[in-house]
């Protein structure tokens, strides 16, 4: 385990920029005591100091996670955002989409949001920005990226994809094995 | 007859003496072959075929036998013997007569048909080694054992630099390079650059990270001056974003033309065109369609345009 460096950092702030904006600060800065990333095998994790600090009992090899964990670095050095960050990242969201019903299990499935399944969606929502997906009940559902702008979204026909999945609670079943 | 007797029994255990020498001691013309590993004598004597051909065959084969197994013991009884659970036993030496296998030699494998074509071209199998000899392999391990000795005496160690090779690579070059330019009294500072040349790869630096528990303030405040630089970064004007902007404005535009043109006609019409809205929109829109009032409508269409978007928000 060890903190991030300040590529990293960017790299990582620059993703979840998508999704939460400038939020971050408020993950960052936390009037509820010292909260840090850290990172443990190419995943990055969020958690307290306190947590931390009880963390460094274990052994590095045999630590598997600690805190929550937001995503991982890839090879290539990007940032990949887990389903698990959801918690930290929905209170904050900027832009959300809600899915219908029927589309809800679809989403959970791994599938893209087609424009029939788009309940709703937030207003001035950019081509290709991060999403949240909530279920219609407000229940926050996973992680996508707008393949249409707001405006788009009116005119396109039925069929055609207006959200990409990026992930969702799905995994927690799905992913069981690899999630952390 | 007292003295008679007496000579009698001298005589007689004289005789008796002799007889039981006889038994043991055989003398033979020609020495035995002896092979004491597999018990066997080999008598090379010549047989007088007299006595062979004669009446006492019998008698003169096993005399023969007898004479020739008490050789055998006797050359037994010379080796060195001990005694096992009350029986005397003597250890035989290794055979020295080779006896025949009992299975025939195994056949030679048929050769394969890479033998086979082997032995038509000639080819012989070479071994291979990659190994080459090095000349400054030894002087290389002195010094690296010499470098040992240092380190366990936990003294300095001088530095390698870079050691002589037979054949230098690209990279031995390339490394050679950087040394020579940081060996220099500002160890490289002011050395010049080529134009186009690469920064020296894996030379000197390392990664170096903050400490796992360290000064967790510092370390917040460092990423909130990151996403302060971040948010800075964003462009202020985005054509994506200001191109939908447009495309809104003149969407407003044109609905609102349109419920200014059905504002003249009647309001049925006016309504039918804002049908699409309504469909889309659905709440908020039933207001317009039972209100019917041309000016109403005008404003309500402009309205519910707005309210549809809020409705898909």
């Amino acid at each position: 385990m060890r903190p991030l460096t300040e590529e990293e950092t960017k790299t990582m702030f620059e993703k979840l920029s998508k999704y939460i904006g400038e939020n971050i600060k408020l993950l960052v800065d936390r009037p509820d005591g010292t909260y840090c990333f850290r990172l443990h095998k190419d995943r990055v994790y969020y958690m307290s100091e306190k947590i931390l600090k009880l963390a460094t009992n274990i052994s590095r090899d045999k630590l598997v996670s600690v805190g929550t964990c937001f995503g991982k670095f890839t090879k290539t050095s990007k940032f990949r955002l887990h389903i698990t960050a959801l918690d930290f990242l929905a209170p904050y969201a900027k832009f959300k989409v809600w899915v219908k019903p029927g589309t809800e299990q679809s989403f959970l499935y791994g599938n893209h949001v087609l424009k029939s399944g788009l309940g709703r969606i937030t207003e001035n929502t950019e081509q290709y920005q991060g999403v949240v997906v909530y279920s219609m009940a407000d229940v926050p559902l996973g992680f996508g990226v707008a393949a249409k702008s707001t405006q788009e979204c009116r005119r396109v026909d039925p069929m055609s994809i207006v959200v990409f999945h990026q992930a969702d609670v799905g995994e927690f079943i799905r992913n069981e094995d690899t999630l952390t | 007859m007292a003295e008679c007797n007496v000579d009698e029994l001298l005589a007689k255990a004289q005789q008796d003496e002799a007889e039981k020498l006889r038994s043991i001691t055989v003398h033979k013309e020609l020495d035995l072959e002896f092979d004491v590993g597999n018990l066997l004598a080999i008598d090379n004597n010549r047989i007088e075929t007299r006595d062979f051909k004669g009446q006492n065959k019998e008698e003169f084969l096993r005399s023969l036998a007898r004479d020739n197994t008490q050789l055998l013991i006797n050359e037994i009884w010379k080796l060195p013997t001990e005694r096992v659970e009350e029986v005397i036993v003597a250890k035989l030496p290794e055979p020295t007569t080779l006896l025949p296998r009992e299975k025939r030699p195994p056949k030679a494998k048929p050769a394969t048909k890479w033998e086979q074509f082997a032995k038509l071209k000639g080819i012989q199998k070479k071994k291979k080694t990659n190994l080459v000899w090095d000349e400054n392999r030894v002087a290389k391990n002195e010094l690296n054992r010499l470098r040992n000795i240092a380190r366990s005496q936990k003294g300095k160690v001088p530095g390698v630099g870079l050691t002589p090779t037979a054949q230098q690579s690209k990279d031995d070059l390339g490394r050679a390079v950087t040394v020579a330019k940081t060996s220099t009294a500002s160890m490289g500072r002011f050395q010049d650059r080529l134009p186009k040349e690469k920064p020296a790869k894996n030379m000197g630096k390392k990664r170096k990270f903050e400490p796992l528990i360290g000064d967790f303030s510092n370390e917040r405040q460092k990423q909130l001056e990151l996403l302060k630089v971040l948010g800075n970064k964003t462009p202020k004007l985005d054509i994506t974003k200001a191109v939908n902007k447009q495309m809104r404005e003149e969407d407003r535009e044109e609905a609102a033309a349109k419920y200014r043109k059905g504002a003249g006609k009647k309001g049925r019409k006016g309504n039918n065109m804002s049908g699409k809205g309504k469909g889309k929109g659905g709440k908020g829109k039933g207001v317009k369609g039972k209100g019917g009032k041309p000016g109403g409508g005008g404003g309500g269409g402009g309205g519910g345009k707005k309210r549809s978007k809020a409705g898909k928000h």
